[in-house]
């Protein structure tokens, strides 16, 4: 059925037809609108879950490992601060082993506050253990709720579903809403392998000692290499029965592009129409879109970007002292190959707190890129601290 | 040993035969969580999950691959303890099982200071759990550093000699009784029947029950491992540690009246309380006279008061 939703109505769509069981959540802005309208679900019987409404986000982390480990389906979503209040569980999960879908409104960290978007609350989640899906529209925002639960059903990890705050989670898009009875048939009922059972009474998450532990951490890394193949498999399939894929990373025009904007998100949707400008003028532009994270589709960037003359990686996000965190995983996965074939990988750091960045923006950084003329490293159409201050003063 | 207590005639001892707590599990001798552990799931039997937060049991249970426990259990994050175990509810409601008990096991640290919101959340929710803190009366498992439920004058590691504890141990069972609890109740490893019964009461109440388990601790307490049953009676018999029960945070009843033994001879079987002088062993007394009157008057509050008034069906909070 199609409908319009914003990303926020999407994700809670894509909780319902996925069944989840037992939900936990906090409010915070942008987020919210997720947990009411389940709230609501919950509320009118369209969905048969048991709504635990805690006192913190850090408590609705744990509400949710708490019911995984007994084997419900569970679901919570968060922004920003309370993604970083659940940070200690949110390693918990992951090394727990539980396939827990939570959808993050990206938002911009504090201090001062910020209720905008920027990547920078889930990038600092990136080395936790989860996988990561960076959406760029509300139908791929339904879409991936469910195909989430079912690659971390199958690799035993948990999935963070990735949305910017109201450029996507506030925007409202045509959706096509797929049937319960499509997504039953893509997404069986949940039955762990191993859960709190009083026929088998086991104990989880005891003391291990130096000779085990590194075995435990081996084995969520393979998993997440499974993990790859494994979303290639239920896209495709997700593909089959919708007629909608995505892909791990989305390629736009790419066939014969010598300049490459790459970046995650909303800003990949901007950077299409500023590829397509860019293409009249007769500049080889293309856009590739990271959409799967964690784990690190190195093979699909290795294959789309090898040859090419140049990569601006755009990023909402930076890892300080260091610079934009795409930028430098999109490096190092390039370096590995033969020198010849490795493009000039530049960065832009654009858009954090929720700065627009907009299509002339976009096509300004290609056509710059082009030329030859982009730094290395560049922090986008920033004021320089005295400008900053004296134009704050001057405000007053 | 200072005092006599009478001897206990074992055959006034009625306890479940089934042991859950398994030989071979990791507590330090004379430990009063392990006889705390056995005593509860005597009293909640094979159906119950428990969940364990950073506490001595996280260790006592054993290392991977062991388990020293018959029942299922589930390790969590130190200040987890209550709205893990919610959570673990919310799985079994949605399964359909009203046959689980679901025991939160956590020590002072985790249920005083660093767990209490999640607790008093899961309180205030009624969420359908029993919660037992055992208390020693500080971070023992860190190695005896002071916590909000350590007593006046204690020493620990962080309250070392001259700066022993000044501030009294936070009343949580009262703090509870104020959210209006079902039911919460004080307890001890040396009244086993009485702990028992508290635990059997607390799993034919819906919503959320507490139960303060004091436990004696040869380490931190600096006591002799053979006196650990002694010191937990004498804590109850000095009248520190009262053994009352309080339902929907307003009935409150006395489970035992004590002998009110002078509290120098509780005191002086523990090294912590070495250096307190006769100054300060007299405000211990004080202390103890004064929270008994302050007892015997919610108790006396309560018994004249009606039970709360009954919410419309509709709306009644059954635990979700």
């Amino acid at each position: 059925m199609k409908t319009v939703l914003k990303g926020n109505s999407a994700v809670a769509h894509g909780v319902r037809l996925a069944r989840a069981q037992v939900i936990a959540a906090y409010p915070i802005t942008p987020q919210t609108s997720i947990i009411e309208d389940l709230a609501a679900f919950v509320a009118q019987g369209q969905l048969n879950a048991t709504f635990v409404k805690v006192e913190s986000e850090h408590s609705a982390l744990a509400a949710c490992i708490g019911a995984a480990s007994a084997g419900a389906r569970v679901f919570t979503a968060t922004s920003a601060q309370g993604l970083a209040l659940m940070h200690e569980l949110i390693h918990w999960a992951a090394g727990a082993r539980l396939p827990l879908v939570l959808a993050d409104v990206n938002r911009a960290m504090a201090p001062g506050w910020s209720i905008w978007t920027d990547q920078n609350d889930t990038l600092s989640q990136r080395d936790t253990g989860w996988m990561q899906v960076y959406c760029s529209s509300s139908q791929e925002v339904l879409d991936s709720v469910v195909q989430a639960y079912r690659v971390s059903e199958r690799v035993l990890l948990p999935t963070m579903i990735v949305l910017d705050a109201f450029f996507l989670s506030h925007t409202h898009e045509v959706v096509d809403i797929p049937e319960q009875e499509l997504v039953d048939r893509f997404l069986p009922p949940l039955e762990l392998p191993l859960k709190l059972d009083l026929q088998r009474p086991g104990a989880f998450g005891n003391l291990v000692f130096p000779d085990r532990y590194m075995e435990f951490r081996y084995k969520m890394e393979l998993a997440h290499r499974e993990a790859v193949e494994v979303w290639r498999e239920t896209d495709r399939e997700w593909g089959r029965l919708t007629g909608r894929s995505y892909g791990l990373v989305e390629a736009y025009r790419m066939e014969d592009a010598d300049t490459v904007l790459l970046t995650a998100g909303t800003a990949a949707s901007t950077a299409r129409v500023a590829v397509d400008q860019l293409r009249q003028e007769g500049l080889a532009a293309g856009v590739v879109r990271l959409r799967v994270f964690r784990p690190f589709p190195a093979a699909e960037l290795g294959h789309l970007l090898a040859g090419r003359r140049r990569v601006v990686v755009v990023d909402r996000n930076c890892s300080y002292g260091h610079h934009g965190i795409f930028h430098q995983e999109v490096k190092s996965a390039l370096y590995s190959l033969p020198e010849r074939r490795r493009p000039q990988v530049l960065g832009v750091i654009a858009g954090l707190g929720g700065r627009d960045i907009t299509v002339a923006e976009l096509a300004q950084i290609l056509l710059k890129a082009h030329r030859g003329e982009l730094e290395p490293v560049t922090w986008w159409n920033v004021l320089q601290p005295q400008e900053e201050l004296a134009t704050a003063v001057a405000s007053q | 040993m200072s005092v006599e207590l009478a001897p206990y005639d074992p055959k006034n001892l009625h306890l479940p035969e089934e042991d859950l707590l398994r030989s071979g599990h990791l507590a330090c001798p004379g430990c009063g969580a392990a006889l705390g552990m056995r005593l509860a799931l005597k009293a909640l039997g094979p159906k119950t999950i428990v969940v364990i937060p950073a506490c001595c049991w996280a260790v006592i249970n054993g290392p991977y691959p062991f388990h020293a426990l018959g029942v299922p259990v589930l390790q969590v994050a130190f200040e987890t303890a209550a709205v893990s175990a919610a959570g673990i509810r919310a799985a079994l409601a949605v399964q359909g099982r009203d046959d689980v008990a679901v025991l939160a096991w956590a020590g002072d640290g985790g249920t005083f200071d660093i767990g209490f919101q999640a607790l008093s959340g899961a309180v205030e929710r009624n969420d359908d759990i029993i919660y037992v803190c055992y208390d020693n009366e500080a971070y023992m498992n860190t190695g005896i550093q002071r916590s909000s439920a350590t007593p006046f004058g204690a020493w620990t590691t962080t309250t070392p000699e001259p700066n022993v504890k000044p501030e009294p141990k936070k009343n949580i069972v009262e703090i509870l009784a104020e959210h209006r609890i079902p039911y919460a109740a004080t307890a001890s490893i040396a009244f086993p029947e009485d702990f028992v019964r508290k635990l059997q009461k607390a799993r034919s109440i819906k919503g959320t029950k507490f139960i303060h388990l004091w436990i004696s601790c040869p380490a931190g307490h600096k006591s002799e491992e053979r006196l650990t049953v002694h010191i937990a009676r004498l804590a109850v018999e000095t009248g520190v540690f009262p053994l009352y029960e309080v339902e929907f945070g307003t009935h409150y009843t006395l489970n035992y009246e004590p002998s009110f033994l002078d509290v120098q001879e509780y005191l002086q079987l523990q090294g912590r309380f070495r250096h307190l002088n006769e100054e300060d062993v007299n405000f211990v007394r004080q202390s103890i006279a004064w929270e008994w009157q302050r007892l015997r008057a919610k108790i006396a509050m309560g018994a004249g008061l009606p039970a709360p008034p009954a919410p419309p069906r509709r709306l009644t909070p059954a635990t979700f």
